[in-house]
Order: C-alpha cells, then sequence, then structure tokens
C-alpha cells in the first residue's frame, strides 16, 4: 500500500501531479521510496536538494567531512555559515527546510566494508557521489550484492560521465572500469580542479535518473554511458554491454563478499588531506626547506602547470609541468640537490618517482606542497 | 584519417588538443600513431608488458573494442574513436 498525501502535500507537488507520467500515484510511489546517497559534496548537494525537493520519503546521507571554505565554489547544499559544521548536519538543514515532510537519515562516518551493507541494505537506490576509487568500486559492490540499482557519476574539470549501474538488469560499474587506475595516473579534483557548475550540472542528471528509475519511468541510462564536455556542450552516449568475466557480476564471478578496496585501489579513501608524501627518506619538510636553502644550493623544480604560478610560487624555482617532466630530464643535472614541490605533494611524489627510476638519487620530496609552505613559513602567500 | 578524442585528464600528454588525427587502418594501429605523436601518453594506456590497460576503454561509434574485436577492430577514414576514462572526482586519489 503506497501512503497517502496529504492536503498540504497535494498542493507542494502539485507540478508532478500535473505531469501523467508521474501522477497522484507516482508521487506516492516517491513518497515511499528511499535513496542512500554517498558523499554530500559536489554531486551530492544537487542530488540531495533534488530527491528532497521531489518527495523521496526517505534519503540517508554518507559523509564524514567537515564544511569547508574551498567546497562553497561547488557545493551548494552548504554555506558560509556552516563551515566547520560537519557535512551532514549543514546538508540535513538545508534539506529539512526545503521539504520538512522527508525522513533524513545521517551517517557520519566513512563508507566502508564494515558499515556498507547494513547502511545500504533498507534503501531503494544507491546514488554515487564519491570522491575516490576505493568507495566507488565499494559502492558498486554493495549495490550488486544487494540488487540495487546504483546511480552513478563522475566529474573532472569539465568532463562529466552518468550512468545507472544495475547488474540485474546491465552492466556494472567494474564491466566498465574492472579495475583502477595505479595510483597517481589519473590527477584528481583537488589537483586537476573542477568547474563548480558541473557537478550541478552532472549531479542533476544523477537525481533525473534515480527519479526515473523509482518511479519506473523512461528510459533510465542501464547499458549506457552519458559522456558530457561543458567546454564542448557535448552529450556522448556509448553503450555498455555486462562484462562476461566481471568479476562480481559475471557468471563466473569469483568477488562474493566485500574486500579491501583500499588495498585493491592501492590508495587510502579516507584521509582528508591530499598531502603526498614519498616515504621515509625522500621527504623534506617545509621548515627543514627553509632552513637548508638558507645555507645550501638546492634546486627548486615546480611541477605545477604554469597557470598555477599565477596564484603562488616559490624564488627561484624552475617549473616543469609534472606532464612535460619525462621529456625534459636532460634539463637536470642529477649531481645537484633537488626539491621537488606541487600544490599538496601529490604530484611532486610522482615526480619524484619518475626521477629516481631515471637515476636520480640527490632529490626530495616537498611534503605538502606550496601550501604548508605558505601555511607554516610564508604567511603572505595564499593558500589554494 | 580516424579521429581520436582525448579526455580532459589525458590532454596534458596531447598539448591540450582535444581531438587528435590519427592514421592506421585498425585500433593498433591507431594507438601505435597516437603514442608515436605523444610518447607520454604511453604509460596512461599501456602496461610493462605492451597490452592495453585494463581501466583503458576505447569505443569506436558507440560500441566498446572490448565487444568487437579489441584491438584488431578495424578502423575508417573519418570514423571518431573516443577515449573513456576512469574519473573518480573528488580529493583523494593521489
Amino acid at each position: 500500500m503506497l501512503p497517502e498525501l496529504s492536503r498540504d502535500e497535494i498542493l507542494r507537488y502539485s507540478r508532478h501531479l500535473l505531469i501523467p507520467e508521474v501522477g497522484l500515484e507516482g508521487q506516492r510511489k516517491l513518497k515511499n521510496s528511499s535513496a542512500l546517497i554517498i558523499g554530500t559534496g559536489g554531486l551530492g548537494s544537487p542530488v540531495s536538494l533534488y530527491l528532497a525537493a521531489a518527495g523521496i520519503g526517505r534519503i540517508g546521507l554518507v559523509d564524514y567531512d567537515v564544511v569547508d571554505s574551498s567546497n562553497l565554489q561547488r557545493q551548494v547544499i552548504h554555506g558560509t555559515s556552516t563551515v566547520g559544521k560537519l557535512k551532514v548536519e549543514s546538508a540535513r538543514e538545508k534539506l529539512l527546510d526545503l521539504n520538512p515532510d522527508i525522513q533524513v537519515e545521517l551517517y557520519n562516518e566513512p563508507y566502508t566494508s564494515e558499515n556498507a551493507l547494513r547502511i545500504a541494505k533498507d534503501y531503494d537506490i544507491i546514488l554515487d557521489g564519491t570522491d575516490n576509487f576505493p568507495t566507488r568500486y565499494l559502492t558498486n559492490d554493495v549495490a550488486v550484492f544487494l540488487g540495487k540499482p546504483n546511480v552513478y557519476a563522475s566529474i573532472y574539470r569539465f568532463d562529466g560521465q552518468v550512468s545507472v549501474f544495475y547488474a540485474k538488469e546491465g552492466p556494472c560499474y567494474r564491466c566498465l572500469f574492472p579495475e583502477p587506475p595505479p595510483p597517481g595516473l589519473v590527477p584528481s579534483c583537488a589537483e586537476g580542479g573542477v568547474l563548480g557548475v558541473l557537478p550541478g550540472t552532472i549531479g542533476t542528471l544523477q537525481a533525473t535518473e534515480a527519479l526515473k528509475v523509482l518511479l519506473g519511468i523512461g528510459e533510465p541510462l542501464i547499458g549506457k554511458l552519458l559522456l558530457y564536455n561543458a567546454l564542448d556542450m557535448s552529450f556522448d552516449f556509448v553503450k555498455l554491454k555486462k562484462n562476461p568475466n566481471c568479476r562480481v557480476c559475471g557468471p563466473n564471478a569469483d568477488i562474493k563478499e566485500l574486500i579491501d578496496y583500499e588495498e585493491f585501489c592501492g590508495v587510502p579513501s579516507h584521509d582528508h588531506e591530499d598531502e603526498g608524501s614519498a616515504g621515509a627518506g625522500w621527504d623534506i619538510t617545509v621548515t627543514e626547506l627553509a632552513e637548508r636553502v638558507k645555507t645550501n644550493h638546492l634546486k627548486l623544480i615546480d611541477v605545477r602547470e604554469p597557470h598555477e604560478l599565477e596564484i603562488s610560487r616559490l624564488p627561484n624555482a624552475t617549473n616543469i609541468p609534472l606532464g612535460q617532466l619525462a621529456a625534459r630530464l636532460s634539463e637536470l643535472d642529477s649531481a645537484e640537490d633537488m626539491v621537488l614541490f606541487c600544490k599538496s605533494g601529490a604530484r611532486s611524489t610522482r615526480a619524484l618517482e619518475l626521477l629516481t627510476s631515471a637515476g636520480f638519487k640527490k632529490v626530495k620530496n616537498l611534503k605538502g606542497g606550496i601550501n604548508a609552505w605558505a601555511k607554516e613559513v610564508d604567511k603572505n602567500l595564499p593558500v589554494y | 584519417m580516424p579521429v581520436l578524442r582525448i579526455p580532459t585528464p589525458l590532454r596534458a600528454y596531447t598539448d591540450g588538443k582535444s581531438e587528435v588525427t590519427v592514421s592506421g587502418s585498425n585500433i593498433a594501429d591507431v594507438l601505435a600513431d597516437l603514442t608515436a605523436k605523444y610518447p607520454a601518453l604511453k604509460p596512461h594506456l599501456f602496461n610493462e608488458g605492451g597490452d592495453l590497460r585494463p581501466f583503458v576503454n576505447l569505443f569506436v561509434g558507440e560500441s566498446n573494442i572490448k565487444d568487437l574485436q579489441g584491438v584488431d577492430t578495424p578502423i575508417k577514414d573519418g570514423e571518431r574513436i573516443m577515449l573513456i576514462p576512469s574519473i573518480a572526482g573528488g580529493a583523494h586519489v593521489a
């Protein structure tokens, strides 16, 4: 039995009730349905706002982060007044203001192999708005094991992807991406950036797909992947097929329970800082560097992109963007002491790996990058 | 000649180009031509053994080459090949 709508709800949802594909019955279906949103960031903001506005009866939010001012360029569910607050609390406040008739359940914890099945089992649909590979594979596998649709979206700079991975009716995320890229091969948004409106575009598409699946209308993106590019304003679709060798949803699947996704992806999923560390002996801290430059000659190599130098720079540093480093090794003298740095240490860690594998030995990684320098040594420099 | 669409994360290795005109009559030839033009792309597409990395997805028209003939999939002149990246978004990849 679907729940009835109150007199107030009928007025609230009148624009839905006027659409024959939704109508009174569809709206009652939405009231009866539940959606779990993994991540309350760029994608989770529009997704949760629109699903709440649409009258999904119960919305679960999973996030363990706090609102930071660098989130507000795109995470529109949060605000200046909620900086420093838990993201899930900040989001609930906004959602219940938008629609007090719904239930909002909070999971202020990392989504892990230990809790994911327990959290997800009572929801009709899962929306993947995560920001890292381990949690994406976990979200996929949970959806496959529980037989639930996983509305997937992913963003980077100007590019977005959307699909509905529903192993009962089509391929899953692993059918397309059997394994993640090795750590460091794909830059993250913290390094590469993202156009603030992009998660808005992609997140609203994700919310649209969720509503279609819950209402059972239209043609959801099952077996199809949407590729969006904001610069070209292009929408491309490709067909996805079930992979017969898929390790979770194929006929000979060998992964039958949740695994250690951080080990599988080779990266941590739950650290707040993206400060790259090259490991013992290869790192130099900003305070050590500040001391060293007073007495020693050190060659500083800035592996950031040229446009980032307009934000902050260290005097006398040579700029060789990471993407060009392999081709420009001849410009470097392996006999010289070198310190590599970037924004926060991730790219310079990869640069260090590249140099050491090319035989360089007198090279160090600036832990925490120029942002750490701006926080601890030169407070006139901005942090970005 | 076929045209290969480069996703944003890999444009750092193609001098910022979003599309690259390549020569070749099948995917293997096209990729050989592409990586000859842009050697820095090679480790992103191929593993140490020279095989296409499992997370690299190439589509000819709407179809994944994995559902066609893999790297032997023939390519016609002017055909569009899409390279689809594995992106996670967010802050914690590296």
